[in-house]
């Protein structure tokens, strides 16, 4: 139904995305009497080298607890934010350095869903307005009686159905779980090929969740699209992605096939995560393995392994040595100085 | 005895532009105490207006009918003032998002000390001394009592604001998705601190929540509301293993689990309008059991088994003659 002509997808050719050693900083303000004393400028380093590719027809979830720079990495993906070191690329093309104009053609086929459909739809937009936007930002979609027709193909492929029945809505008059499809619809109408999805559920009810959830799980099968999941819900990552990235304070310290990581997780901080997270039987709660603290200020990242003060089997050479991600079974990658020596079992 | 029992408890409120919300219809439970009851349920279902109802913390106009009764002695009939001298001495409640609503202006220990001076538990040095031991009761040093909200994580905030719910030495503890935006070791953390309250000082929670996981974690039983009203009730393990309602049942299935292999699936449609009376089972359009009866009759909460009861036609031996 696509009028916009899209390369061919070739399982060959370079992933859709591919994120090299990214590096993104926010600056920390001195404040007036930290300009006067001629304080050195400082920054966070949100995210500190990361790398991660989401190939199309892929699902890849991005986990972590707050502060650990997952949203930052989405943003920066987009170009939403500038990188400080590393390289993007999209669809083979290095987008790091892109200015915005060269950007512009880009950002069509890379779309993001935010978390919150109470707050990304104008109330004042019909549904309808609201998803042919996006093609009168871009200047595409023809003529008006196209983009009618794409606007009602985008809502069909959103699984808003029958799409006349919310044409003319408002979004105060849907639920949570349609809004959240009228913006995924909005995307859609842009025939996007990497959508990055910031908690696209976690502001639903528990029983519509799961149908976004679907819906993005379908979207991806189908196999031009890749979607960048940002979740904090492990629950979710295990269930519909193909492979999960577990971030600590601005470094990926897991990486590996979601089943895999879920079942077989290496990195004592993912073990942790594991181990909190309530199961839905009462027969299967564990004996949770609570680490003490919050995620630390990533002002004030520990030196050697930054998980260290946390870390429940930490040792003295963690307080020096900062580990690489090594890995530990095909495809599956852990950064700790425990993994890969033989001290933990791998499974 | 039960500590804590509500009896057909109804809340209506006034809606600005004329109409009625009838947002708890014919709610009952007990609590025992020491005992941990989860009230599961989805936006708009009603659960935080009953707890607020259990408070008497309903905005003016709201109307309540029914019996709450705490340790036997009715609280509901007695109208403000009756309700003024169990609050917070009896039933406290940490509110949702109260870890947002700590005062910036003051220190985390003179709000925990404010209610103890206005209930007259505590005052002067005394008080002091008791916030800061509330305040190593939920994991904090009492020294940082000195330091003011915009000092403390997230966390560290929700579990101010649980100490400030206990100031005044509640029986009874009322808790309002006390997790939800928090991290999930940070959830954890809380988790295990209510578990540990409850079975340290003999208190009993009360806890509301959308996430069932949470109380199949936290709660020996849970009572699972839709549309204002309980629609099941049992022993937490039972709800799960032999949920009787099929609201209980899809809403498990709804939701997804670390090592769960099946498909999760969403329940199709949305809950009724509370605001124009319900015919037949509110939960008919969405169930994938309904049948004849389901559209004329709305069912009642029946005893399906040991203290487990759910409110569906078809635990009721009267309908396999109409299925």
């Amino acid at each position: 139904m696509s009028t916009v002509a899209l390369k061919t997808p070739d399982p060959a050719a370079s992933p859709l995305l591919e994120v090299e050693g990214l590096v993104a900083t926010y600056p920390i303000r001195r404040g007036i009497v930290g300009a006067l004393r001629r304080e050195p400028h400082r920054s966070v380093h949100a995210v500190d080298g990361i790398s991660f590719t989401v190939r199309r027809g892929e699902m890849v979830a991005l986990v972590g607890e707050s502060g650990c720079g997952k949203t930052t990495t989405a943003q920066t993906v987009l170009r939403l934010l500038d990188p400080v070191a590393g390289t993007i690329r999209f669809d083979g093309t290095d987008i790091t350095s892109l200015t915005p104009r060269a950007m512009r053609p880009l950002r069509r086929r890379m779309q993001m869903i935010y978390q919150d459909p109470y707050e990304s739809l104008d109330p004042r937009f019909r549904v309808r307005q609201a998803v042919e936007e996006p093609m009168l930002v871009h200047g595409i979609g023809g003529s008006k009686a196209e983009r009618r027709e794409r606007v009602i193909d985008a809502m069909r492929r959103a699984e808003l159905s029958p799409p006349e029945l919310y044409l003319e809505r408002y979004p105060h008059e849907l639920s949570g779980g349609q809004r959240q499809r009228v913006s995924i619809a909005a995307s859609l109408a842009l025939e996007p090929e990497l959508l990055v999805a910031d908690e696209p559920v976690s502001m639903l009810d528990v029983s519509v969740r799961a149908g976004v959830l679907s819906l993005l799980d379908r979207l991806r099968r189908r196999g031009d699209v890749g979607i960048l999941m940002i979740t904090h819900d492990l629950s979710t990552a295990a269930h519909f992605a193909d492979r999960i990235v577990v971030m600590y304070l601005g470094r990926v310290v897991e990486e590996g096939p979601a089943r895999e990581v879920v079942r077989h997780p290496q990195h004592p901080y993912t073990k942790a995560l594991l181990s909190v997270v309530p199961r839905r039987d009462p027969r299967e709660r564990s004996t949770p393995q609570i680490l003490v603290g919050e995620t630390p200020d990533p002002v004030d990242v520990p030196a050697g392994c930054r998980f260290h003060p946390r870390c429940p089997v930490a040792e003295d050479r963690c307080r020096v040595i900062d580990p690489e991600l090594v890995t530990t079974s095909p495809d599956h990658l852990a950064a700790c100085v425990l993994v890969g020596s033989g001290e933990t079992q791998p499974t | 005895m039960s500590l804590l029992e509500a009896k057909d408890l109804n809340v209506w409120f006034d809606l600005p532009h004329g109409g009625r919300l009838h947002a708890v219809q014919g709610v009952s439970f007990d609590v025992k105490e020491g005992e941990r009851l989860g009230l599961v349920g989805e936006s708009g279902c009603g659960k935080t207006t009953a707890l607020l109802a259990l408070m008497g913390l309903l905005p003016p106009n709201a109307e309540v009918a029914g019996s709450v009764t705490v340790n036997g002695d009715e609280i509901l009939a007695g109208g403000e003032d009756a309700m003024r001298r169990r609050r917070w001495t009896d039933v406290a409640m940490v509110f949702q998002g109260a870890m947002n609503a700590l005062n910036p202006v003051k220190t985390v220990r003179s709000q925990i000390v404010e209610p103890m001076q206005l209930h007259e538990v505590a005052e002067g040095a005394d008080a002091v001394r008791r916030a800061g031991e509330l305040l190593e009761l939920v994991g904090i040093p009492a020294s940082a009592g000195r330091r003011y909200p915009h000092e403390f994580s997230g966390g560290m905030r929700q579990r101010a604001a649980i100490a400030m719910a206990l100031a005044c030495d509640p029986r009874i503890l009322l808790a309002d998705e006390p997790t939800t935006a928090l991290d999930v070791m940070v959830q954890a953390q809380i988790l295990e601190l209510l578990t540990r309250l409850t079975a340290d000082l003999g208190l009993t929670l009360l806890l509301v929540t959308h996430d069932l996981p949470v109380v199949a974690q936290v709660c020996e039983k849970a009572a699972v509301m839709y549309a204002g009203e309980i629609v099941e009730a049992g022993p937490v393990d039972t709800l799960f293993h032999d949920p009787r309602h099929p609201y209980t049942r899809l809403l498990f299935a709804a939701t997804p689990d670390l090592f769960g292999e099946q498909d999760v699936v969403s329940i199709p449609g949305s809950p009724p309008r509370l605001d124009r009376s319900i015919t037949g089972c509110p939960f008919r359009d969405r169930c994938d059991s309904a049948f004849d009866r389901c559209v004329v009759e709305r069912p009642v909460l029946l005893r399906v088994g040991a203290g487990h009861s759910a409110a569906c036609h078809l635990n009721d031996p009267m309908s396999e003659t109409v299925a």
